[in-house]
């Protein structure tokens, strides 16, 4: 085996020389601890290579063996349900292996290598195959149906193709090829660092709803869309990403722990095989794969994990799947490219980071979509990121937050003020925006109520009204308002009290369809369109305002879905108490007038 | 094989570059020998060649180019670690410094620790009472979790951790717990005050004592939370304790790292701390926590005081997004005389919600804290409100909300030292002072509560 020469260890970063024959970004194995590096730099024989574990105890003259492949992952059955560190190393079977804690030059393949999987193959004898045909399918768990496709770049015609229990390195299909014969099995390889094939990008036009109010309401993201959730400690960005990973209507959900808090992926691992997926009843963990790098980690690996993740995203969306991917936090992969930059001595761009940082951000990114996947039969794709991200001091002119915000077409920004009230999800709905409204309002007028976005613009003009109010009742005091403008401040009120503050961990509350977000805000504004008639009808303020149906809206989010008729009956009430009161103002003023 | 070098090149703050060294490692321990025999001890920070570049813990105090050896231990910096160690007093490194004799180890351990596998975690659950209602109450605190304190100078930070200690107990159960405490560049008195009420609560002979003090080299500190949390590890994942860290003061910890950071000449973050800082907290904040099938586990409070109470500050900043919340202490409650004087608006326990309603503390305390916080915060409103337009134009509604924000500064919040609250009377006294709010204000209750306890004071029997 080839093999170069160690001059340097500098933290994460070695250095090593006599490296002539070796590529940008292929692995290399670091010391006789077999350490996994990656070369990011070459310099005539020198190779900068940064390493992926631990280099406590490593020293100048030790060797560096060659593996001549760049970085990659294995892609096959097995995938879903597994807890994956950066480098696609599961961390269950490490656990048995070396103990609680983690040990390096631990050598363990991605995918088990000791399970069969039955395979039910879907070509015949003589067909011909082209790249990304479904060979065949393996039922992986009771959510998720694995395809088996030709890789990219393979095409020939089936010589032989197997049936039954298999492992995931068995033959199961056997290729004529131009270039002799050749043997698939489940498992393909492909490299991180580059984005997966298709055939043509398609426009975003279906919502992917996460049953979270603010965000389907006023800032929905497509599938295949991008979204960021900036903000401070302690404002929910975690909480977020958690509730999208369990409500998203994603087939499959890969969820990037980048550098954050071990215990947070504790509570995935813990929790998502309790809860169910409100569309098939079964456990979430069915559908979900998970990348753990936390911040005590190797911190290198951290900048592989996010690109772990995404290129198994890619793979499952090439089956035709909606696939989302939340990657919590890009600011600490972002730091670990900084910090890497820094210890190769180039020359830093803004707050120290790399000036490559804006084209990684964007790069990254734009592997999302929707797609029209390779291969037959004909198939769409959807891949969805939702990063989040975190900037020091909650400040957005963070260079990681605007690198991010120049690609991503939905921002959800997350303010301390709001968390401090326990507004939750601490979503601003005046700064947050979201691009793909107008491609999406087709979609959701259809999959909840035809009026829908006219009802979420109407909402959101009070919540701005409200806004404006605000800065005068802030200077003269709120008796200085008309009756008419106290009013909207109590409709902007019931709008955020009553639709945008969403409990996470109250057990209904967490999840609203479509449906009943749109009944939800109808009734606010049914409620608050049928004030500002009877105070027009002469209704004194104070009495609306007094009104106990309001106690009754307040606690409809925490009707189940199975009771969304009850909206109805007490839009009805709703109804009949104004009219009440219009007619009570009515007499009041004949006897006035009389 | 052990190596001695006589070939230093030069010297620079806390750093040393030694020449034609062969076989150094990253990370290896070395020690110094001073032209007069004072033996120092470093490890290395970067090798490059046949250089090595050596940071001094103990300062490069009476070092020269001319008479210096350095030796070369081929060994990472391990200390041995004992169960002996309860009730001693250390330096910054773990050597003893108090009258005591050395520690026999049972073991030896590498100081960095090595990551806890996430899915080796357990994750944190147990509720811990502390007595303090703004802590128990809002901003609960459970067995395995992380929990700073910002704090900010002058503000009785210190009598907060005290009571913590002094107080601290899960519900129900009688089990073995110590202390780990790790002092960087604290003041004698502020040392002494934690020594003295530990040894007035008896808790003494259950502390471990890790003081690197205002005048001790400051590049010791360095390894100061780090060798605390390696005895604490052997404590509680071989020794089945509930360990309890307190790291006081994080600045002080953060600074010497930047003074490293600026002797190597490196590219520097915000406010000239290192790029790196966040993995570095990291690494020795992630040590605590629980593992599944070990009985003993790892809280952490770790102490701050925020440079000009400024949480946007690099270190309370990177603290908070590797800690599970913080408790912030603010000047203004506590110029109003609340004590403990806990913010609880800004103050946060993610892990609270595993950790309490039914059966581990009491069914109706998520609504309960929230509708408090809602209230509070309303209350808070009101007052700015007041401030700009007087008392008299706010609304009653507004008055009503006033009212309740001074009252629960006043009760709720404040509490007396020595005052030990149990859950119970804690969250009785959110109801009680709920009560003065009209109940269709009570909007993040569930009905069932408020007809449980918004309706019927308890009954005293």
């Amino acid at each position: 085996m080839r093999q170069g020469e160690i001059i340097k260890v500098s933290g994460p970063l070695v250095i090593a020389r006599g490296m002539t024959g070796s590529k940008m970004f292929d692995v290399v194995r670091v010391s006789k601890e077999r350490l996994v590096g990656e070369i990011i730099g070459l310099n005539e024989d020198e190779a900068s290579i940064q390493v992926y574990e631990d280099t406590s105890g490593i020293g100048p003259g030790e060797p560096v063996y060659f593996t001549d492949q760049p970085l990659f992952v294995e892609l096959g059955p097995g995938l879903i349900e597994s807890i994956f560190d950066g480098i696609q190393r599961p961390l269950d079977i490490i656990r048995d292996k070396t103990g609680d804690n983690i040990t390096r030059g631990v050598e363990v393949p991605a995918l088990g290598r000791d399970i069969k999987w039955e395979f039910k193959p879907l070509v015949k004898k003589g067909d011909a195959v082209e790249p990304g045909d479904i060979i065949g399918e393996v039922k992986e768990t009771s959510l998720v149906v694995h395809k088996i496709m030709v890789p990219p770049g393979m095409k020939g015609k089936v010589k032989n193709i197997k049936s039954g229990k298999f492992l995931v390195t068995d033959a199961v299909c056997e290729l004529e090829t131009e270039d002799g014969n050749i043997k698939l099995t489940m498992m393909q390889r492909w490299p991180v660092r580059v984005p997966r094939p298709y055939k043509t990008r398609l426009a975003p036009e279906l919502i992917l709803s996460t049953g979270q109010r603010v965000i389907d309401t006023f800032f929905p993201i497509a599938k295949g869309g991008t979204a960021c959730c900036p903000g401070p400690f302690g404002s929910g960005k975690t909480v977020i990403q958690h509730q999208l990973a369990k409500w998203a209507d994603a087939e499959i959900i890969v969820y990037i722990g980048c550098g954050e808090r071990g215990n947070e992926m504790t509570d995935v691992l813990l929790e998502f095989p309790e809860l169910k997926d409100p569309a098939s009843g079964e456990s979430l963990m069915k559908r979900t794969v998970l990348i753990a790098n936390t911040s005590n980690m190797p911190v290198a690996a951290r900048e592989a994990s996010v690109y772990t993740g995404i290129t198994i995203a890619e793979y499952f969306r090439d089956m035709g799947y909606s696939v989302a991917v939340m990657a919590d936090s890009t600011s600490r992969w972002a730091e670990a490219m900084r910090e890497i930059s820094g210890r190769l001595e180039e020359m830093p761009g803004e707050e120290g980071y790399p000036a490559y940082l804006g084209a990684r951000v964007s790069s990254f990114y734009e592997r999302a979509g929707r797609v029209k996947t390779l291969g037959r039969p004909e198939r769409e794709g959807a891949l969805s990121v939702i990063g989040a991200v975190s900037p020091p001091g909650g400040d957005l002119s963070d260079p990681v937050v605007q690198a991010t915000l120049r690609v991503v077409k939905v921002f959800w920004s997350l303010e301390d003020k709001l968390a401090y009230q326990r507004h939750f999800p601490a979503i601003s709905w005046l700064n947050s925006y979201s691009l793909y409204t107008d491609d999406l309002a087709e979609d959701l007028n259809k999959k909840a109520e035809k009026d829908f976005t006219e009802l979420s613009k109407e909402a959101m003009r009070l919540l701005e009204q409200e806004a404006e109010l605000q800065e005068i009742v802030r200077l003269i005091g709120v008796d200085a308002l008309s009756p008419e403008d106290r009013l909207v401040l109590e409709g902007a009120r019931s709008i955020r009290e009553d639709f945008l503050h969403q409990n996470a961990f109250h057990e209904i509350d967490t999840y609203a369809s479509l449906k009943k977000q749109y009944k939800m805000l109808m009734l606010c504004m049914y409620n608050y369109n049928k004030a500002r008639q009877a105070l027009k009808n002469g209704v004194p303020f104070d009495e609306i305002v007094k009104m106990e149906i309001r106690d009754k809206i307040a606690r409809l989010k925490y009707l189940p879905e199975s009771e969304l008729q009850k909206f109805d009956e007490l839009r009805d009430e709703v109804e009949q108490t104004f009219e009440k009161l219009i007619e009570k103002a009515g007499k009041i003023k004949q006897e006035v007038s009389r | 094989m052990i190596k001695e070098y006589s070939s230093i090149k030069n010297v620079s703050g806390p750093l040393l570059l030694v020449e034609g060294v062969s076989g150094a490692k990253y990370e290896e321990l070395v020690e110094i020998y001073t032209g007069s025999g004072e033996k120092k001890r470093g490890r290395i920070l970067e090798v490059n060649q046949d250089k090595a570049l050596v940071q001094i813990f103990e300062g490069s105090t009476g070092i020269d180019v001319q008479n210096c050896r350095v030796r070369f231990l081929g060994k990472t910096l391990h200390i041995g670690v004992s169960t002996e160690m309860l009730g001693r007093v250390f330096d910054g490194l773990g050597r003893p410094k108090d009258e005591g004799p050395e520690i026999i180890p049972e073991a030896m351990r590498d100081v960095n620790g090595a990551p806890i596998n996430p899915t080796a975690r357990n994750y944190p659950d147990e509720f811990i009472q502390t007595g303090i209602s703004s802590i128990d109450g809002i901003n609960t605190l459970v067995r395995g979790q992380k929990l700073p304190i910002f704090s900010g100078s002058g503000l009785p930070h210190n009598r907060v951790a005290a009571q913590i200690v002094r107080q601290a107990k899960v519900l129900g159960k009688e089990e073995k717990f110590a202390v780990v405490f790790g002092a960087m560049g604290i003041t004698f008195e502020e040392a002494n005050y934690f020594i003295q009420d530990f040894t007035r609560s008896g808790a003494l002979e259950r502390v471990v004592l890790f003081l690197n003090l205002a005048d001790d080299p400051a590049i010791e500190r360095i390894s100061t939370p780090r060798v605390a949390f390696t005895v604490a590890e052997y404590l509680a994942f071989e020794k089945h304790l509930h360990i309890l860290v307190i790291l006081s003061d994080m600045t002080n910890y953060a600074e010497a790292l930047r003074e490293i950071s600026a002797a190597r000449k490196e590219i520097p973050g915000r406010r000239g701390y290192p790029g790196y800082l966040y993995t570095d907290l990291a690494s020795i904040y992630e040590r605590s926590g629980r593992i599944k099938g070990k009985n003993g586990s790892i809280t952490l409070i770790p102490i701050l005081t925020m440079p000009e109470d400024d949480k946007t500050h690099p270190i309370p900043d990177l603290t908070g997004y590797i800690t599970e919340g913080q408790i912030i202490l603010s000047r203004g409650l506590y110029r109003k005389k609340v004590s403990p004087p806990v913010d609880v608006q800004q103050s946060l326990s993610r892990l609270k919600d595993k950790g309490i309603g039914k059966g581990k503390t009491r069914e109706d305390h998520a609504d309960l804290f929230n509708q408090l916080i809602a209230c509070y915060a309303r209350g808070k409103e009101a007052a700015e409100l007041a401030v700009i337009l007087g008392e008299a134009a706010l609304s009653d509604r507004d008055k009503i909300y006033l009212k309740f924000a001074q009252v629960f500064e006043e009760r709720y919040i404040s509490q007396g030292e020595f005052e030990d609250r149990t859950i119970e009377q804690t969250l009785d006294l959110g109801w009680e002072l709920l009560r003065m709010v009209p109940r269709t204000e009570m909007k993040r209750v569930r009905d069932e509560y408020l007809k449980r306890y918004y309706d019927q004071a308890p009954v005293d029997n």
